[in-house]
This record gives C-alpha cells, sequence and structure tokens, in this order.
C-alpha cells in the first residue's frame, strides 16, 4: 500500500483560547479528491493551513507527503499547489508574470517556467490575457490564474481553500471544469467548501465539519444513503400545529423528520408514498417539494442546522 | 528558521525587482531628476547664501557638504517608503506575502528579501546620486562611489526596523505618524543639511541614537575623501542596527504569516 498523502491524527489548532480544530483523523490518498465540508468557521481553513504547512499544529500527529511540516516545511511545500480563499495574486504583474515569477519561488530553471507557463495559461483558458495586469481580470479569470500559478510546480498535492466563493455561476462552473479536468489526469485535490453542490460535484470522499470537529464521513452518495435516505420531503405549514399533527403522523410510519418553525424536513425513501400518507390523514401542508436527498440534508440531520446560515 | 541570507532570499528579491520594473519609468526619472533638483537647490540656492556669508562649511563648500547629506537621507527615504505600505500590503491588502509562503519560501526568506532588495535599490540610487554630484561639482574623492554602498548600508538600517514594525501592525493608521515625528526629524537634523555644530549643545548627543546621522558622517567621509578612525565603529553601528532589527523583523514576519 502507497503512503497516504496527507495523514492526520487527533490533529488540533488552537488560537489562544478559541479551539479552531478540536482533534481530526484524515487520511487522503493519491490521486482521490477529498473534501472539507462545513460551514463557516469549522476549522476548515485551519485545517488547510496545517496541511499546506504554514500554520504549526497545536497538538497531533501529521504527516503531509510523508513527511513532518515542521521539520521539512519547505521540501513539502515544494511539492504542493495551494489555492487560497482570497485573491493573494500580484495585481499589478501580468498574467504572464504571475507566472514566471512563482515558478522562480520554486527556483525552477526559467526556460521550464516559460513552456509550463503558456501550457497552463492554455489550460485555464488565459492565453488571450497573457500580457493583460491581473487588476484588469474579473474575478472568475483571478481563481482561474490562481489555479495555474499553483500548477506552476507540477504539485502532486492540489490544496484549494473555497476554490469557488464568490463567483458568479457560470464563472464557478468554468472553474468546477477545471477541477474535474485536472481529477481526470490523476491530480490529488484536497479542497474546502461550504458548497454541498459542489462537494457533490468534485469530490470522491469528504468529511463533514463542525465546531472543528469531523461529524461524518464518507462519498456523498454513501453519506446521504446513510444519514437522509434517498428522498426528502419538504413541507411548510401556516403554523405549528398543523406542524406538530403532521410530525405524528408521519412519525407512525417510522419516518424520521427535522423539526424547525412552521417546517418539517422528512426523509424517506419514498417521498410521493408520504405525501400521499399526509392527505388521507386530511392534512394539508402550506407547501410541499419532493426532492432528491443532498449533502445539506446530512449536515441538517447531523447539527441540526442549515449549511448556509 | 530558514537562513538569513541564501537563494530563497534571491528569490524574494527577484520578486520585488519584477514589481519594479513595472514602474522602471517612473523610478528612473525620479532617480535621476531627484538629485538634480535637490543639489540645484540646496548647493546652489543655499550655498550661494553660504557662499556670501560664512563661506565654507566644515571646510568646504555648501554643495559639497550637502551632496553627501542628501545622498544618506534619500537613502532613508527610500527605506521608509518601501517598507512600510508595502509590507501592510503584502501582509494584508494584496496579500502576496502569503501566496510566497506556500513555496519553499519562508517568512524570515521574505523580509530578508524586501530589506536587501531596499538596500539594492538605495545603492542605485547612491550611484546616481554620486554620479549627478561629480558632474555638479560636489564630489571630489576619488573614493566617493562608496558612499553608494553607505546609502546601501543606510537604507537597510531603516528597512529592517521599519518592516518589522510594519507586520505588527493590522492598519497603517500607526505609518504617517511615524514619518511624521521619526523620519522627518532625523531627516533634518542628522547633519543633513548643516554641522550638527550648530545646534544647542544639549541635543547635540541625540545624534547618536540617529542612524541616519552615522550614514551622513560615512557618505560625507567617501565624498570629500576624508579618513579617521571613528568610521569602522559608525559603520558597525549600522551593521548592528540592521542585525538587531533582522532578529526582530524575522521574529515579526514569522509570527504574523505562520499562524
Amino acid at each position: 500500500m502507497t503512503t497516504p498523502l496527507v495523514e492526520a491524527e487527533g490533529l488540533v489548532k488552537r488560537f489562544g483560547d478559541l479551539v479552531a480544530v478540536a482533534g481530526i483523523d484524515v487520511r487522503v490518498e493519491a490521486g482521490e479528491a477529498f473534501g472539507f465540508l462545513g460551514p463557516n468557521g469549522a476549522g476548515k481553513t485551519s485545517t488547510m493551513r496545517m496541511i499546506a504547512c504554514v500554520s504549526p499544529p497545536s497538538a497531533g500527529r501529521l504527516r503531509v507527503l510523508g513527511m513532518d511540516p515542521l521539520r521539512d516545511g519547505p521540501r513539502i511545500r515544494a511539492r504542493l499547489g495551494v489555492v487560497h480563499q482570497e485573491d493573494t495574486l500580484d495585481l499589478e504583474l501580468t498574467v504572464r508574470e504571475n507566472l514566471l515569477i512563482f515558478g522562480r519561488y520554486f527556483s525552477l530553471p526559467r526556460p521550464v517556467i516559460r513552456a509550463r507557463a503558456d501550457e497552463l495559461l492554455a489550460f485555464v483558458q488565459l492565453t488571450d490575457r497573457a500580457d493583460d495586469r491581473v487588476d484588469a481580470l474579473s474575478g472568475g479569470m483571478r481563481r482561474r490564474l490562481a489555479i495555474a500559478r499553483a500548477l506552476i510546480n507540477e504539485p502532486e498535492l492540489l490544496l484549494l481553500d473555497e476554490p469557488t466563493t464568490g463567483l458568479d455561476p457560470q464563472a464557478r462552473h468554468l472553474v468546477w471544469d477545471r477541477l474535474h479536468e485536472l481529477k481526470a489526469t490523476g491530480t490529488t485535490l484536497v479542497l474546502t467548501t461550504h458548497y454541498m453542490d459542489e462537494a457533490e460535484q468534485l469530490c470522491d470522499r469528504l468529511v463533514i465539519m463542525d465546531g472543528g470537529r469531523i461529524v461524518a464521513e464518507g462519498s456523498p452518495r454513501d453519506l446521504i444513503e446513510r444519514h437522509v435516505g434517498r428522498e426528502v420531503v419538504d413541507l411548510r405549514f401556516t403554523d405549528d400545529t398543523e406542524r406538530d399533527a403532521a410530525l405524528t403522523r408521519i412519525g407512525t410510519d417510522g419516518v424520521r423528520a427535522e423539526v424547525l418553525p412552521r417546517r418539517l424536513v422528512a426523509y424517506t425513501d419514498d417521498g410521493d408514498r408520504l405525501v400521499a400518507g399526509l392527505g388521507t390523514a386530511g392534512l394539508h401542508p402550506a407547501a410541499m417539494v419532493v426532492r432528491r436527498a443532498g449533502l445539506e440534508d446530512v449536515f441538517l440531520t447531523l447539527t441540526g442546522r442549515s449549511l448556509e446560515e | 528558521m530558514s537562513r538569513w541570507f541564501g537563494p530563497a532570499t534571491v528569490r524574494v528579491i527577484e520578486h520585488q525587482a519584477a514589481v519594479q520594473r513595472r514602474f522602471w519609468r517612473g523610478s528612473v526619472f525620479g532617480y535621476v531628476l531627484n538629485p538634480v533638483l535637490f543639489l540645484a537647490a540646496m548647493g546652489f540656492g543655499v550655498g550661494g547664501l553660504v557662499a556670501e556669508g560664512s563661506g565654507k562649511v566644515d571646510g568646504v563648500t555648501y554643495l559639497a557638504f550637502v551632496t553627501p547629506g542628501l545622498m544618506a537621507a534619500a537613502a532613508m527615504q527610500t527605506a521608509a517608503g518601501e517598507s512600510l505600505w508595502p509590507v501592510m500590503a503584502g501582509m494584508k491588502w494584496l496579500r502576496t506575502y502569503h501566496a510566497m509562503i506556500t513555496t519553499p519560501l519562508g517568512p524570515a526568506d521574505v523580509f530578508a528579501g524586501i530589506v536587501t532588495w531596499t538596500g539594492l535599490r538605495a545603492t542605485a540610487g547612491g550611484l546616481v546620486f554620486v554620479a549627478v554630484g561629480a558632474a555638479l561639482g560636489g564630489v571630489r574623492s576619488p573614493w566617493a562611489p562608496l558612499a553608494a554602498g553607505v546609502a546601501g548600508l543606510t537604507a537597510a538600517a531603516f528597512a529592517a526596523p521599519l518592516a518589522a514594525f510594519a507586520a505588527t501592525q493590522e492598519t497603517d493608521a500607526r505609518f504617517p505618524v511615524i514619518m511624521r515625528v521619526g523620519i522627518v526629524p532625523l531627516f533634518l537634523f542628522s547633519g543633513t543639511f548643516f554641522p550638527v555644530a550648530q545646534l544647542p549643545a544639549v541635543l547635540r548627543p541625540a545624534r547618536f541614537a540617529s542612524p541616519l546621522w552615522y550614514g551622513v558622517e560615512l557618505a560625507r567621509a567617501a565624498t570629500l575623501g576624508r579618513w579617521d578612525p571613528t568610521l569602522p565603529v559608525k559603520a558597525a553601528v549600522l551593521v548592528a542596527v540592521i542585525l538587531a532589527a533582522g532578529v526582530w523583523g524575522r521574529r515579526t514576519f514569522t509570527r504574523r504569516l505562520v499562524q
């Protein structure tokens, strides 16, 4: 068996009294796309910073590419690619200059960097903007450039912190498209996100984080089936009395539901049957949606809270 | 902790040079124009008045006296300009330092790179100053090119503590205060425009606390070709300032960037 690219046991990060990461175990194998899903403040970024070897762990054991970040930081970082949540590009330089300069940080020879820069600009579809200054680029283009920059050293592991936060839908799809391409060519991806659709789209395997802890782990399908079931019936009521009546009714069928103000979110393998049952009992919710279960529902089930609060 | 200086430092210098290259037209203009304007105004303007009055300052024309003073003061100004706001930009506004440290470079390399770069820029500016000064008649000694090195050393002696300090700040609110309360008085009272002997006796010892004064003394010794045994001590003081601020800056950069 090959060494995992990331291996954490009981990993802790504290900032003074604040515990950002409260002891997590993670393993990322070569070739997989691994995600940290959770709301803001769940400890995702702190975890990523530790893996990126720019933040020493407060406790626990961490190995990245089989090495110790405290002792071998520069050697590990030479083989990583990092895309930050916020822009860290040189705005006053051109698109191409950003890549050329960044390649030098890895002490790569200039002809090698130039050749790779051309390839990467084509890969992120910025060839025609190569000589424009970065401050003239849109948010989506900047993010693609940040991805290209993180690939200049041909990293074995690409870390992406909230890769599409703040982008419009079209720009997000372009970024996803590029990340799918990287996945297909065997690059190991580790990303954080608070978008369920992003996690479902990109991740082979993910952990759900909340309050610095991992509350669930598995493939997106796996997590949904294990914690939620195939379908979700989202019911809205005009008052909580009706809601409670419906809750009692579906409870007799052994269906589990999340109780929210004037709202029930019921998890079942047969949504239509549940809806029909409510009708028979003379209960008519104000609004009713039957949909496929998603990671959002897993999060709601596990924490009692919505992910995008 | 990484080394004080090595290939990683050079990588940071390459970055600084690439950014600078975008503005080279503007900066070359400044490099040449500033000395010309300052030397013309001070050397010929004020110098003319001095010639009518006492005639000489410190045994030489006012132009010859003020040229090395202005050169060292310009190095200090360069350092102040490069080490406060640009450091805040790298840490917070553009966050380019955060990108640097995801590579084999570390925070101490970033610090050493920007201080060294500032020293190199000031050395280049010093060479232009020596050339302009020579053309105008304010530089007489064959040792004058050494003054450019002094300019670099002086700039580093300011860049190191200012960058170290900038890394501890959350906003740039204190930077204008440093300029007004720190840089401007040093600019005026470090033997730049007139001999320290002109100051009231109680104020004269204050010069020993001004890194600029050591730079001015060394630059003046070079452009006038005057050797005296205190020069190595004065150079050692600047080096000591750089090393002490280096210890501090490596720490503040690390604390800020690696959390």
